[in-house]
């Protein structure tokens, strides 16, 4: 997103006797919604956090591609196929827009995927659910893209500039992306008993997960507050959550669906869709790398990126031989 | 093991005859062919191009935002240079 | 023109668009099989659009060809529901991803005999077949230059990526002379001006295909017996494989709507 030439001295090692003061500069800059950019002062805490952040959300588009690409070539019809296609290319497209915002702050792509390769950095735990049938197809257009676009509208106005822009870029590609999801759960529901049980089972199987996609309870969120004050996050965990069930449930009523929790319940006074327990053992199990399919997945990336390598040094030695070419003189 | 990177390259494209080009994002590439290219398939896939320029991100100089009080500040008081600085009689209109 | 006014049977016009679409379908299906798998992440973006490119490719030709037979199938009754002998794609396009080089190797013969292919095909005197065919040759003659530039770089890279390219052109270059051998649907189809003749374009392509072997420094295998039968639904042994995966979810819910 933005040029590295700025030839800047390691500042974070100086001690800074102002520190206090650039805080609080820093601060009020946030609060008056000014954007920070890549070359401006910051806190070493805002840089690590939105570096943290911006990544795991870079690797998380990337990851994303092999649920959705298990079923590219079985896709029922060309049409649903092109769309599918087009969609997984896009989440590539976010991958890439977010690993450079993370760059502006001088950290490589290549440092970036060795972090997810090494297992020091994660991706959002939804990707370590497998795929099992079509319409887990639909269910993650539908409920894991609509999730996501929830905790990314709010980002668009992230007070880091390239990641704020690179959010807007997100969330305008983004929207064809839920109703891709949804016509497929239609298609399937208006369908054969088949079809119909297999949309009600994918339902099944992803629902809590995709709760649990925005994050701990406040209560747990170690990041919250300050990610809140420097409006890296603009709203809290459940707050996201309510606002995502009860868009959500008149959709899945509509779809003639049933949604896998006994104690969901419409509260008329307050207008919310209550929910039952989240079970948040099973979030951190698969966080901790036990999910159905941490493994296979960074298998498949580590694989991917090796199997690359030669042609990644062909291209480099081809640019340096051309370099060299260039500027010998001319016999 | 880190591999070496690949350079990065800053993207610009025209949306319509009449504007100027636009920086839209960046990119990796080995060489100008492959990032000019890159370039069209990243960034114009929902026909929002009419011509693409691709520059390497190195070839860039940037103000540092340090000097900032020296390289931007000082225009701040030549308010002058702003039509609204100056006074036109009501009657006479618009100018 | 009156369709009746024309004095080829309509069902031939459509099996001679069926082998285009077949052709397409094949290869878009196999590039999208590098979703999430491309070298790079940009190449990965890139192979997509190639993909989808072909699929998009592959719709126009079988959708043409249903209205030609008269509605009796759709674009899905032709991709989903027909078996490996009644495919009439060529058999280069079927051939495995294998590596990055294969796949390259791969599409640089394709599309050096599709950019010029659809080009003469763009003059057909159906309006429809000239509109399909002359956004297929603006996008073939972009794969070729994107998969021609790869495969310099692959060629005059390093000697591990000269090596894989070269073995991939001496393992692909048997399916070269099917994709210019024209059969008497072909002839009739160029002769009425609906179609073009795939043999008229083999100067083309030698000279594309020269100058990028040039480039890439990689070496012209020599010609040798060739490959042939896929327009007679006669496959290598990769095509039932693509096609168990491609049509299983029609296979398993017949009449279903997706």
């Amino acid at each position: 997103m933005y040029a590295q030439a700025l030839d800047q001295k390691d500042k974070s090692a100086e001690p800074q006797a102002d520190d206090a003061a650039r805080m609080e500069r820093f601060q009020a800059r946030i609060d008056a919604e000014e954007k920070i950019e890549p070359n401006d002062w910051m806190p070493e805490a805002y840089r690590r956090t939105l570096i943290r952040q911006i990544s795991q959300h870079a690797h998380s588009e990337i990851i994303g591609m092999q649920p959705e690409g298990n079923w590219l070539t079985r896709a029922p019809t060309l049409k649903r196929k092109g769309q599918l296609l087009a969609k997984i290319q896009d989440e590539a497209g976010h991958g890439l827009y977010l690993y450079a915002a993370a760059e502006t702050f001088g950290v490589t792509r290549e440092e970036l995927y060795e972090q997810l390769l090494s297992g020091k950095a994660k991706y959002s735990s939804i990707f370590n659910y497998p795929t099992l049938t079509w319409a887990d197809i639909g269910v993650i257009g539908w409920l894991v893209d609509g999730a996501a676009i929830m905790n990314q509208i709010p980002l668009c106005r992230c007070s880091y500039g390239p990641y704020a822009r690179a959010m807007v870029l997100v969330c305008k590609e983004e929207s064809f992306h839920q109703r891709q999801g949804y016509e497929i759960m239609l298609a399937l529901c208006r369908g054969t008993p088949e079809q119909k049980a297999m949309a009600q089972d994918a339902l099944e199987r992803w629902w809590w997960p995709v709760l649990m996609m925005f994050g701990p309870s406040d209560r747990d969120s170690q990041h919250g507050e300050t990610s809140m004050r420097w409006k890296i996050k603009r709203f809290s965990n459940d707050g996201l959550r309510q606002k995502f069930i009860d868009a959500t449930v008149p959709q899945a009523q509509h779809l003639g669906l049933t949604v896998p929790d006994p104690q969901l319940a419409f509260n008329a006074e307050t207008g919310h869709w209550e929910h039952g327990p989240i079970d948040w053992a099973e979030f951190n199990r698969v966080l901790a790398g036990h999910g159905p399919c941490n493994v296979q997945r960074m298998r498949r990336r580590t694989r991917m990126h090796e199997d690359g390598a030669w042609v990644r040094e062909a291209a480099a030695a081809y640019a340096a031989k051309k370099r060299a070419r260039a500027q010998r003189p001319a016999a | 093991m880190t591999e070496a990177p690949t350079p990065l390259w800053e993207v610009f494209i025209r949306p319509r005859n009449g504007l100027a080009h636009r920086h839209v994002g960046s990119l990796h590439a080995a060489d100008a062919e492959m990032a000019l290219q890159s370039a069209r398939d990243i960034y114009t896939r929902r026909g929002e191009a009419l011509s693409i320029w691709v520059v390497p991100s190195s070839a860039i100089v940037a103000c540092d935002p340090a000097d900032k009080g020296m390289m931007l500040e000082p225009t701040a008081t030549k308010i002058y240079r702003h039509p609204t600085f100056y006074e036109v009689p009501e009657e006479v209109g618009n100018m | 023109m009156r369709p009746s006014a024309d004095p080829i049977n309509p069902d031939r016009r459509a099996a001679w668009l069926i082998r285009l679409g077949d052709d397409a379908l094949m290869l878009g299906h196999r590039l999208s099989e590098w979703s999430s798998r491309a070298p790079t992440l940009e190449e990965d973006i890139a192979l997509s659009n190639l993909a989808l490119d072909l699929i998009g490719q592959t719709r126009a030709f079988y959708q043409h060809a249903c209205k030609l037979e008269g509605g009796m199938r759709d674009e899905d009754g032709l991709a989903f529901r027909r078996s490996e002998h009644e495919f009439r794609n060529v058999q280069l396009v079927e051939q495995l991803n294998g590596n990055f080089a294969d796949t390259i190797v791969r599409h640089v013969l394709f599309s050096a005999f599709a950019y010029p292919f659809h080009r003469a095909l763009s003059r057909s005197h159906d309006p429809e077949v000239a509109g399909i065919a002359a956004r297929a040759g603006n996008e073939m003659a972009y794969h070729l230059r994107h998969s021609g530039e790869w495969l310099i770089r692959l060629g005059d890279g390093t000697a591990e990526s000269h090596a894989k390219a070269q073995a991939a052109l001496d393992m692909l270059w048997p399916y070269v002379d099917e994709l210019f051998a024209s059969d008497a649907l072909d002839r009739e189809m160029a002769e009425s001006g609906f179609g073009a003749d795939p043999a008229q374009v083999r100067p083309a392509f030698d000279s594309a295909v020269e100058r990028v072997l040039s480039e890439a420094t990689l070496e012209r295998p020599p010609a040798a017996p060739g490959h042939r039968g896929g327009r007679d639904g006669v496959h290598t042994e990769h095509l039932g494989h693509l096609l168990a995966q491609m049509q299983y979810l029609q296979r398993a819910h017949p009449g279903a709507s997706w």
